[in-house]
């Protein structure tokens, strides 16, 4: 089998991991970022809103042009891209099985950066197999890269951002959006972005849940339900709504396989989307040489991203002496600054004590190894 | 429940203890931006927008913005850096008897200058009937729209957006 090797291999081209190569080439490290998809960028070009932030996070700017802007540095940078390259494989020793262009290769680099980021999480109702039924990052995906209507009449499950901003771009792409369907008594996701719906006349209805999607061999009609503080349906509340579409926007969980596979530690935190690798402000797993970056650390979204992409970059060069430990601490406190931003305020609270947990429980484990090493 | 959290529309409330709202004061003296933010989220490019520095924010890029009554001219330059799109320019006194309302709008296809369009409020409904008065497109505007629209003076405090209109 034909080995390639590099100085830091990363695994996903996404916000993250984009972020990652542009900081690591940037040290004079020899970066391969590989990515199982036939172009770069991940989700970000299929963002076409405005994102939030502050001006240091392209605050204003569309999401697609964030991800132009990522490609030219990082063209310009010495890191090397592979696409349609799939990492089937990652082994405690660091070496990976990758698949590119129907052909086998072991990769090998003494530093490697996870940045997988996420999948949707699937919600089962009577009805929920039929065609019609699908992801909101699928029919964001289908509307924003494909040019493609899932539907004429789509019923959005989840008020999260997620939920909002892909209702609102099945609108601009010119699908009616029959109704926003949340099951937690409170929108999910921000005021503005439920306002903009609110002001196209879609309805929003919480503390309510899809019954049953109806319809032989597609979806035609869906039923809602209102449901009581403990989540059951309220009898006598059902009604019916004309749909051809559902899309569910319940919410994602982090792509953990490979952080599993090669032994790295892992914390429960629901608020994350689940199981999430252990890692420490430099965002090294308890697996030494293996860092995580991005949705894979617990579901955020692109601008921490791309946070976490730089601290991991920065953090793999440092190790291998392309950067002094000065500069990477340097460059640390600017990104440490910016993420704080991100995860303040009432939204970023949760993330912020989520984030703390996970990083206690890192420092806990290390510890726990530093006495049995005692021993 | 009353309150954005809960309906999507900010309550009367909610918008009455908005900084970025405008005195009724201010609101009788002409043009005026009207920033409808009314929960603390991580933004901020409206601040740095104004170039007049009528829009702030205290503290954390969580805070809500600051409208300076005093110092906003209602260019209207505001309304389009919005990601949120929660930013409108109110003249309350364009004719004796009509308002215009300036609203970010980001759907195709865009009307034409002396249409007459369903004016919506926060929402969706149709209150009244509105005249296209101006369709402002320009590259800073990040492909948003800038639609004025005149209606009954009124209902300045309720028309917000238009109906969309049919697809060819």
């Amino acid at each position: 089998m034909e080995k390639i090797s590099a100085d830091i291999v990363i695994i996903g081209a996404g916000p993250a991991g984009l972020c990652a190569a542009v900081q690591a080439a940037g040290s004079g490290a020899r970066v391969i970022v590989v990515d199982e998809n036939k172009r770069p960028g991940g989700q970000l070009f299929k963002q076409i809103h405005k994102f939030f932030g502050s001006r240091e996070h392209s605050a204003g700017v569309r999401g697609y042009r964030i991800g132009e802007q990522l490609l030219e540095k990082v063209e310009k940078s010495s890191a090397q891209v592979m696409l349609d390259s799939l990492v089937y494989g990652l082994m405690p020793d660091k070496s990976m099985g990758l698949i590119h262009s129907g052909k086998s290769y072991l990769l090998e680099a003494p530093k490697i950066i996870i940045a997988a980021g996420a999948k949707e999480n699937y919600m089962a109702f009577p009805g929920s197999t039929l065609p019609g039924v699908m992801g909101a990052g699928a029919a964001q995906t289908m509307v924003n890269i494909n040019r493609v209507l899932p539907g004429e009449k789509i019923v959005m499950l989840g008020s999260g951002n997620v939920g909002l901003i892909v209702s609102y771009q099945l609108l601009q792409a010119g699908a009616e959006v029959v109704a926003v369907v949340e099951g937690a008594p409170k929108i999910g996701g921000y005021g503005v972005h439920a306002a903009k719906l609110r002001r196209a006349g879609v309805p929003i209805y919480v503390s309510h849940t899809i019954k049953r999607a109806i319809g032989a061999d597609c979806v035609t009609g869906v039923e809602i339900a209102q449901v009581d503080s403990k989540w059951k349906i309220v009898p006598g509340t059902e009604q019916h709504l004309n749909a051809d579409t559902v899309c569910l926007a319940v919410g994602l969980n982090p792509m953990t396989e490979l952080a599993w596979m090669c032994g790295c530690r892992f914390v429960y935190i629901p608020s994350f989307g689940g199981h999430v690798p252990l890692h420490d402000e430099n965002m090294e797993t308890t697996v030494p040489g293996v860092y995580v970056a991005g949705d894979i650390t617990g579901v955020e979204e692109a601008s921490c991203a791309m946070e976490e992409g730089n601290l991991a970059g920065i953090f793999a060069a440092q190790a291998l002496g392309y950067y002094t430990q000065e500069q990477a601490q340097e460059k640390k406190q600017d990104v440490i600054r910016r993420l704080d931003e991100l995860r303040s305020g009432y939204f970023g609270k949760i993330r912020r004590e989520s984030k703390k947990k996970q990083i206690d429980a890192m420092h806990r484990y290390l510890s726990l190894v530093a006495k049995a090493g005692v021993k | 429940m009353d309150g954005v959290a809960y309906t999507g529309i900010p309550s009367l409330q909610e918008l009455s203890s908005c900084p970025g709202v405008p005195s009724e004061e201010r609101m009788n003296k002409g043009r005026v931006a009207v920033i409808e933010c009314v929960q603390e989220i991580p933004c901020n490019p409206c601040v740095a927008t104004c170039k007049f520095g009528a829009i702030s924010m205290k503290g954390e890029i969580t805070s809500l913005p600051c409208l300076d009554g005093d110092r906003c001219t209602g260019c209207g330059q505001c309304i389009a850096q919005c990601p949120g799109l929660a930013i409108t320019v109110i003249n309350r006194n364009y004719s004796e008897t009509e308002a215009t309302v300036d609203f970010p709008y980001e759907y195709l296809p865009l009307p034409q200058k002396g249409d007459i369009v369903d004016a919506v409020n926060r929402a969706g409904e149709t209150v009244c009937r509105g005249k296209v008065d101006r369709v402002v497109r320009q590259p800073s505007y990040e492909g948003t729209s800038v639609i004025s629209l005149i209606i009954p003076k009124q209902y300045f405090n309720e028309v917000r957006s238009m109906k969309r209109l049919e697809r060819p």
